[in-house]
């Protein structure tokens, strides 16, 4: 039970991934094995498909974000949305919505509407993601400043060994607009989902084993998909998403808390 | 589920700083919530502020992190010997097998609020005091906490709205067993800001009373602050019969709504069968129901159907929410505390304010404190976004 050397096991059954030049996994594969150059670009961000259509009107960015990235996920995997619990790990939750908060509780006339403070929760997507797929499974949403992609990563990890549920972790950040975004700058939106099972299935891409370590976090060889990586917290999820891309047996080490990283041994199932 | 041991616990709420002063206001029914005279705040409404938060000096070393939210996080820490528990805790497991899992639904986003207030005129820049990582941002307590005691193991903030610092032992619970850690320190803080109070207010669910859970008069919720802190261990071979262990958690979400409650509370069912699953326990074994009991009429409502279906009218249930307020993002770390000291003192505390017992909710509600000898209660957290967590707990012996 105290073993220091704590291995979690689990398979990955599907991935969904939306960044700046990183539109969907099809497309972001290329790009992460060097095969396809990584040019930065905004982000289209689809209509959250599930949702009625007075949700939909609502959901912002971060909102569209994580449902994409999610539904991608899901769809790879052949899973039902229904039978899994949810990890959703952010940063900042809904920047916009935030800054429109401060700027009226700032002004003379306070008066919020009702959606703006609904959707201020950090659990925002999270009750979007329910209402859009029906699935009343436990959803968790954490915050860890910059190690959200590893701490989510841990607890659906610890979900999927633990209770042997299938889980979908949604990293996902969206940025600030100004004043905040001077004090708290993320270059662009992103979302990067995993979708996480105890037991090797026929859709299994590849198996993963993660422990806690001291060693340097890898960094990426692409300049520019670097900084991205250290700009924004969902992308510190890259190097593995990279190592899955390339389809080869390997370790990377994750950016986690000080002073501790995630040792991901990646072995495709294919 | 594996059973932890509460091996410490403390909570500061508007009823008192520390275990003492809350089970003597709860034995004398005895509720914290005032007119509200918080910051700039105009709103007809009852808070329940906790006295001195203002007053309250962060460590030398760790003023960046200087807002409501740690102060009070802070001053919940210094409560009950609850530092030197955790010390004595690092010195068995050591600084890397203890994590920090906090909920929080507001952090300091207080100092936002306030930074908006002061903006450059010329070029709407805020202040350069204002340290977003620090303060505003969810993670900042989980953080302070970790850094009060160089910590260096896992943590994280759960941030799902009134559930979160419910959600904590359950994630803390996973850690665990999973073998990644050997204690936590869970719980949650969350303090007054505008937001909330202006949020809740345009959605005409503030009380301009001190609000009245399950009355047939309920006319909202009275929002409260606290810190609650826990540290979690797996239980030693013996234990003092006094001893409070969590024997099971469990988590749902209605997929019905982002800020009603499924109408029959059918999330709420699933959290509290879940729970009861985990501990491996029948309805028949609680003793009490430590009701979320916002005191909306459609919360209540909802929540009343939930335990019916499960419970029926055999269970004594209240609502604690009366004496603090709503605290929130603290509210389960909170009333999982109320629920320990009721395990560990022997009696179910009545809920104030309540007068007349909504008589269309068939559940046994308590408006009186009972002597009692509970063996295993259950304490029930819901929120926004339709996220539900209950959780289970008992005496050792």
């Amino acid at each position: 039970m105290t073993n220091p050397n704590t291995i979690l096991t689990a398979w990955i059954e599907g991935v969904g991934l939306l960044g700046p030049g990183l539109p969907d996994w099809p497309t972001a594969q290329g790009v992460l094995t060097g095969d396809a150059a990584y040019v930065p670009s905004p982000i289209t961000a689809p209509p959250p498909q599930g949702l009625p259509p007075a949700e939909r009107r609502r959901a912002g960015v971060s909102v569209k974000v994580a449902l994409a990235v999610a539904q991608e996920a899901i769809a790879m995997g052949q899973l039902d949305a229904r039978q899994l619990s949810t990890v959703f790990a952010s940063s900042g939750a809904d920047g916009d919505n935030c800054n429109a908060i401060c700027a009226v509780l700032a002004s003379e006339d306070r008066h919020i509407s009702p959606t703006r403070f609904h959707n201020s929760v950090h659990n925002a997507p999270a009750g979007y993601w329910g209402i859009a797929s029906g699935a009343m499974a436990p959803a968790t949403v954490l915050c860890v400043y910059d190690s959200c992609f590893s701490a989510g990563l841990l607890e659906a990890l610890t979900q999927v060994t633990v209770e042997g549920s299938t889980a979908l972790l949604i990293a996902y950040d969206s940025p600030y607009p100004e004043p905040l975004n001077a004090k708290r700058p993320l270059p662009s939106a992103m979302g990067i989902a995993l979708a996480l099972t105890s037991q090797k299935s026929a859709q299994s891409m590849a198996q993963i084993q993660v422990s806690l370590t001291d060693t340097e976090p890898d960094v990426l060889a692409d300049p520019g998909l670097d900084a991205l990586r250290l700009a924004i917290p969902a992308a510190r999820g890259l190097p593995l998403l990279q190592a899955l891309a390339r389809k080869q047996a390997r370790e990377v080490v994750l950016d986690y808390l000080e002073p501790l990283r995630l040792n991901v041994a990646i072995e495709p199932c294919r | 589920m594996n059973t932890l041991w509460l091996s410490h616990f403390t909570a500061t709420s508007a009823i008192g700083c520390g275990l003492e002063p809350t089970h003597a206001a709860l034995r004398q029914q005895r509720g914290g919530l005032v007119p509200c005279a918080f910051d700039t705040v105009d709103l007809n409404t009852f808070v329940g502020e906790v006295a001195g938060v203002d007053s309250v000096q962060l460590p030398a070393h760790l003023t960046d992190f200087d807002c409501r939210n740690n102060r009070l996080a802070f001053l919940g820490l210094q409560q009950d010997g609850f530092m030197a528990a955790v010390e004595a805790a690092i010195g068995r497991h050591g600084r890397r097998r203890v994590a920090v899992l906090l909920g929080t639904s507001t952090a300091g986003v207080l100092q936002s609020e306030q930074a908006y207030r002061r903006r450059d005129l010329t070029n709407g820049e805020l202040p350069a005091d204002f340290n977003y990582r620090t303060t505003h941002n969810a993670y900042s307590v989980a953080d302070f906490v970790r850094n009060v005691f160089k910590l260096e193991g896992p943590a994280a903030v759960v941030s799902t709205a009134c559930s979160s610092s419910a959600k904590v032992f359950a994630s803390a619970a996973r850690m665990m067993e999973a073998g990644l850690i050997d204690a936590a320190i869970v719980g949650g803080v969350d303090s007054l800001c505008l937001t909330t109070l202006y949020g809740f207010n345009s959605l005409e669910l503030l009380s301009a009373t001190p609000c009245r859970p399950f009355d047939a008069d309920r006319s909202g919720i009275s929002i409260g602050e606290a810190s609650a802190f826990i540290l979690l261990e797996r239980p030693p071979s013996t234990l003092d019969a006094n001893a409070v262990l969590l024997l099971g958690a469990g988590e749902s979400s209605d997929a019905y709504h982002m800020s009603s409650p499924h109408p029959d509370g059918l999330g709420a069912q699933m959290a509290m069968a879940g729970a009861l699953k985990a501990a491996g326990l029948q309805a028949g074994a609680i003793d009490y129901i430590n009701l979320h009991g916002t005191a909306t009429p459609s919360n209540d409502a909802a929540e009343g159907k939930a335990v019916a279906t499960l419970f029926g009218d055999r269970v004594p249930c209240s609502s604690t929410k009366g004496a603090t307020g709503h605290t929130l993002g603290a509210a389960g770390g909170l009333e999982a505390i109320i629920g320990a000291l009721a395990l560990q003192q022997g009696f179910l505390p009545g809920g104030v304010n309540t007068i007349n017992i909504d008589p269309t909710i068939p559940i046994q509600y308590l408006n009186a404190n009972r002597d009692s000898a509970p063996q295993r209660v259950l304490s029930n957290s819901f929120g926004f976004g339709g996220t539900n967590c209950s959780l289970v707990l008992g005496r050792a012996g």
